[in-house]
């Protein structure tokens, strides 16, 4: 318990970190509220208002079919976040278990597992999802999957090179001593040790998520209209660049603090949790 | 009465191309309510014979012989059935006791994971009885929600005592239990190691490269060297009176006994020595000592490989 209250401590003791957390913070309760928040229907179309620049009445402005693009982007909040957490428990969830099982089995399991992943890797990983979304067809459920097919990896490759380590040290053997079964050491001796570095890749992986649903949806393969998702919003505004550039202003700036607050609260918990990345941090200091 | 028996142990290591034979031809046997000492250089096969024990050794290391446990030959059971021997019947503590502890679960989480391990108790019984063990071994049971590294080098060797300790098996295998302990902490471990052994009627495999321990603990001492036991003896006769020219020279390198080291340096287990592999240190070598490997001869309750004895044999 103390423990964790200090390394709380220290991570609100990284302004950056704390910045970035504060924001979070800010979007959840965003999200959460975005009903109540919302001046306007985010779906309700007028068509005598449309391409209005903000005024009192609308906040952010309205788009090319009048609907209120601050509505809009609170409620773009929701299934931005909605699709970083669920693709990040996913990918996270099923990476460390592959990871573990790849690390702590070796051989030929190791063997296939590795070889997935290096195939995943080896396409670029926007044409891969590119090509689920395009295939499944766009939709929430799909891009979610689109983007769960392609992250696992990185995940997977991080928790196996743990395990291979931690498996060496003694406690493991101590456990086997004491007639542990496989299972068991794997689950409650080796993945708690390698919990730390998955947490921090999950925070970033957040906010590569959410730039990447943005991209599919920017793209044509995510979110469609008229649901309101920051990507689908800048392609919409693209034609009126020029006229009335809040249309993509506002759920660009979004997508930018969002992915950057989510990138400060990373770098702070890999400080934080991670000590020799502190110890290289101190020496450059 | 002799509770394990272990018969020409052989363990091999094939270390790219070259084998090296950490363990040539054990025969030892742990007796009922005895405290046997394994003594030797680091690097001897000492640790090595314990792992063996516990089928602890990696499946590509080449294991020959018998260990026989209560009418079982260890090496031939499956892993599962091992399992059941593992902690219930024949518990080992690890070398150091700061690395053999897991840091991210609290001590008393460790403790009652080896009930919960061989399914004898709730959640709440193992709790309770892990906090008994706490207590038996003198540490706080209120510690029992603190990490490892809130623990000293001492009071976590108590816990591995209490790990160790938990099922109540019938022998405890413990590998050098008091290395990193300064020495009053040292004597204090041993003392409570000894007391638990002799008041549960316990065997114990003591490993470790410190005659003094070996001395203050030992019914029986086995003294090895490059993988080949060169003497077993009753403790005080061993050290009263050494016969292996190896054993002798052990004790003249103790500080009181003026600190003369061996000279030379203990061979290398891929390729040691033709005869007796302690001829080159040895300062009785013959010729026959570089071309005949001699066999272990009995004298009365001692044991020795070495052919200066051969006269007063009676051979095992």
């Amino acid at each position: 318990m103390n423990e964790n209250w200090m390394a709380l401590k220290e991570l609100g003791e990284n302004r950056m970190s704390a910045v970035g957390a504060v924001i979070i913070v800010f979007l959840v309760f965003v999200a959460f509220f975005a009903p109540y928040l919302a001046p306007h229907d985010p779906l309700k179309q007028n068509l005598g208002k449309r391409l209005l620049a903000p005024n009192g009445e609308y906040p952010f402005g309205t788009d090319e079919l009048g609907r209120c693009i601050f509505s809009r982007v609170l409620y773009g909040t929701r299934i931005s976040l909605e699709i970083g957490v669920v693709v990040v428990v996913i990918t996270a969830l099923v990476g460390t278990i592959l990871g573990g099982v790849s690390g702590y089995c070796g051989g030929i399991v190791d063997e296939i597992i590795m070889r997935a992943v290096d195939i995943v890797l080896a396409f670029p990983s926007i044409i891969l999802a590119l090509v689920i979304a395009g295939l499944l067809g766009p939709g929430l459920f799909n891009v979610i999957l689109a983007l769960a097919v392609t992250h696992w990896p990185a995940y997977t490759r991080l928790v196996r090179g743990m395990t291979l380590s931690v498996k060496e040290k003694e406690f493991v053997e101590a456990a086997r001593a004491l007639r542990a079964s496989s299972f068991y050491i794997l689950r409650r001796h080796i993945l708690p040790n390698c919990i730390n570095p998955v947490i921090v890749l999950a925070t970033l992986g957040i906010a590569h998520t959410i730039i990447f649903a943005a991209a599919l949806s920017f793209l044509g393969l995510g979110i469609q209209p008229p649901t309101p998702e920051w990507g689908s919003m800048l392609k919409a505004g693209i034609p009126y660049l020029r006229s009335a550039p809040f249309l993509t202003f506002f759920p660009g700036i979004m997508i930018m603090i969002t992915v950057l607050a989510f990138n400060f609260l990373g770098d702070g918990l890999r400080d934080t949790l991670d000590p020799r990345a502190k110890e290289m941090l101190m020496m450059r200091k | 009465m002799s509770l394990l028996r272990i018969e020409g142990l052989r363990v091999y290591f094939n270390a790219r191309g070259r084998i090296v034979k950490a363990n040539n031809g054990v025969d030892l046997d742990i007796r009922e309510n005895e405290i046997l000492g394994l003594i030797g250089e680091t690097g001897c096969g000492k640790s090595i014979l314990g792992r063996a024990i516990m089928g602890l050794l990696s499946e590509n290391v080449e294991v020959g012989g018998r260990i026989i446990y209560k009418g079982e030959n260890l090496l031939d059971l499956s892993e599962d059935r091992m399992r059941q021997i593992r902690g219930r019947e024949i518990a080992m503590m690890l070398q150091n006791p700061s690395t053999s502890l897991n840091p991210v679960l609290t001590v008393g989480e460790q403790i009652a994971e080896v009930y919960r391990c061989h399914n004898d108790a709730t959640r709440e019984e193992a709790k309770r009885k892990a906090s008994n063990m706490l207590e038996l071994v003198g540490v706080d049971s209120k510690r029992m929600c603190e990490y490892p590294h809130q623990f000293s080098g001492g009071m976590k060797q108590r816990v591995m005592i209490a790990i160790g300790l938990a099922l109540n098996p019938r022998i405890l295998i413990a590998d050098e239990p008091t290395t990193g302990l300064d020495s009053s902490m040292k004597n204090q471990v041993l003392d409570l190691m000894s007391e638990l052994i002799r008041s549960r009627d316990m065997s114990m495999l003591l490993i470790t490269h410190d005659l003094g321990v070996a001395r203050r603990m030992c019914d029986r001492i086995a003294v090895m060297y490059a993988g080949e036991l060169v003497e077993i003896a009753p403790a005080e006769k061993i050290l009263s009176e050494p016969k292996h020219p190896y054993t002798q020279g052990l004790l003249d390198s103790l500080p009181r006994m003026g600190l003369k080291p061996i000279p030379g340096a203990s061979p290398s287990l891929s390729s040691p020595p033709r005869g007796c592999k302690y001829h080159p240190r040895c300062r009785y070598k013959g010729d026959e000592c570089s071309e005949k490997h001699p066999d272990m001869i009995r004298l009365g309750d001692s044991y020795v490989r070495c052919i200066l004895y051969k006269n007063d044999k009676s051979k095992a």
